[in-house]
């Protein structure tokens, strides 16, 4: 199962890759959580990775932005650059910049408890991207515009961030990604404690991030991977199963792992 | 390891699924007593037998309006995927062409009863085996269907082309007595027309093994079927 067979694989690599892994495994202490990954993300377009709880997803997301070095006793071996990068082992890019270009959002909305403005203003402000206050408010707004939170929010926002709904703060965390104008977003199941028309704004938001960034969903909803991504990876128990054009995935998957969960029949 | 047939974690989905194959079997069963029915009549020249053909037509189309129902309700309801998502579409045309088979059953019938009013005409026995051949096509490719057997659906799509030669030599064949003999132009027109009822329900035959093919494989059957125009010289 760790081998791939050779059209899924030439399919994978045939893309324009913004971040390249090979054999990417991650151990946690003694147990093994990746088996050897290779998988290519390609620029403006969606990766959605699925597969059941414990498959490997999250842990493979986290790999691209140096997540698992926050965890004790996390082991990453193998191969991911970006843009023809290292970001392990020798040469390495610095976590703190990779972090810059590689943003994330995550399950649970997470604002700071701070103001709106103050919340699209920490990456830039720690990063020191702006001298001038007139940049800085002329970057909050331009997040918060792409991030379709600006018409609600302009006249409160200096308003404490918690006191917006659910979907408003995690189109804010997404506002806070994207103000240092990172290349990659990982988004760890963003929509999962969301209703379905904040689930709608999220996902019309990532259909138009995609023109400028390269995205990463993880994501337990299937209908989810099928309407916003453009390539769908599978995985299972640490081991990248299947990936190619969500199209193909979700109509005529090649491996019966991938049919069976997909289709409700394990998971 | 979970495939194609296999439940599903939900198993209310299951029973769905199972309610749209049953339609379709019944379905199927009815259109081909419909082909049966119609050929009996013609071959015997019994009108009786065909009104009834004409009447049983109803069945099968409340039979594709529930299998457009239970279609629209999986749609909607459990947002099939893969094989499932398959399954279904594939029901919906299915039965699309299950309802022209016994329409062309129906049609065919129809014209039974006007030839009856007319003196017997010797190609009507070519007519028959024509049918009968085509019934067979018919047979196997439902049970092709719902067995999920995509080497059959293959050899029935296959043998498309013969129906097809057959037909032609059949339209040469009666179009020589039209010439011959005026008094049976009505009748012969008629048998044409029947001909012709046998040659689509050959077609939709070929559609549905089409979509068994695809319903397995998830690939489209090569569309290129041997298209070589039979009537090329003849008339």
């Amino acid at each position: 199962m760790t081998m791939l067979d050779a059209p899924t694989l030439a399919e994978n690599l045939a893309t324009d890759a913004k971040i390249l892994a090979r054999g990417v495994t991650v151990h946690y202490g003694a147990k093994q959580a990746l088996n050897g990954i290779d998988l290519d993300i390609a620029g403006n377009r969606v990766t959605a990775l699925i597969g059941p709880s414990g498959c490997g997803k999250s842990t493979f997301l986290r790999c691209l932005n140096r997540m698992n070095d926050t965890v004790a006793g996390a082991r990453v071996g193998g191969m991911v650059t970006l843009d023809g990068e290292p970001l392990y082992g020798p040469g390495a890019l610095d976590p703190v910049l990779l972090r810059m270009r590689v943003g994330m959002v995550f399950q649970k909305p997470n604002p700071f408890p701070k103001s709106i403005y103050d919340n699209v203003a920490f990456g830039p402000r720690i990063h020191g991207l702006f001298a001038r206050k007139a940049d800085l408010d002329e970057a909050v707004e331009r997040a918060l515009e792409r991030a379709g939170l600006w018409h609600e929010v302009k006249d409160r926002l200096h308003d404490r961030a918690t006191g917006l709904s659910g979907g408003q703060q995690q189109r804010l965390c997404i506002a806070r990604a994207i103000a240092v104008d990172p290349e990659v977003i990982l988004m760890d199941e963003p929509c999962s404690a969301l209703d379905p028309i904040a689930t709608a704004r999220v996902e019309e938001l990532i259909d138009e991030l995609r023109d400028n960034f390269a995205i990463v969903i993880v994501t337990h909803s299937m209908q989810q991977a099928a309407r916003v991504s453009q390539q769908t990876a599978f995985f299972h128990l640490g081991n990248l199963v299947e990936v190619g054009p969500t199209e193909r995935i979700f109509t005529a998957p090649e491996h019966q792992l991938t049919q069976g969960y997909i289709t409700g029949r394990f998971g | 390891m979970p495939t194609v047939g296999d439940d599903h974690i939900v198993k209310s989905y299951d029973a769905q699924l199972k309610t749209l194959r049953d339609i379709l079997a019944r379905m199927g069963g009815l259109a081909e007593a419909q082909l049966d029915m119609a050929l009996a009549a013609l071959e015997a020249r019994d009108s009786e037998t065909a009104m009834k053909v004409k009447a049983g037509d109803a069945a099968v189309d409340a039979c594709e309006q529930q299998v457009n129902e239970q279609t629209l309700r999986l749609l909607a309801l459990r947002a099939p995927l893969a094989d499932d998502l398959r399954q279904v579409v594939a029901a919906l045309k299915v039965a699309g062409n299950l309802e022209r088979v016994a329409d062309h059953a129906a049609s065919a019938a129809r014209r039974t009863v006007i030839l009856n009013d007319n003196p017997a005409m010797a190609p009507t026995r070519s007519l028959v085996r024509m049918g009968r051949k085509v019934q067979v096509m018919l047979h196997e490719v439902l049970g092709a269907y719902l067995a999920y057997d995509a080497d059959t659906a293959l050899a029935v799509h296959g043998r498309d082309q013969e129906i097809d030669e057959m037909h032609a030599s059949l339209f040469r064949e009666i179009l020589t007595y039209m010439m011959e003999d005026a008094r049976t132009i009505t009748a012969a027109s008629q048998l044409m027309f029947v001909a012709k009822t046998f040659e689509r329900i050959g077609d939709h035959a070929t559609n549905i093994a089409e979509m068994t093919y695809f319903l397995v494989t998830a690939r489209p059957l090569d569309r290129h079927r041997p298209r070589r125009d039979v009537f090329d010289g003849g008339v």
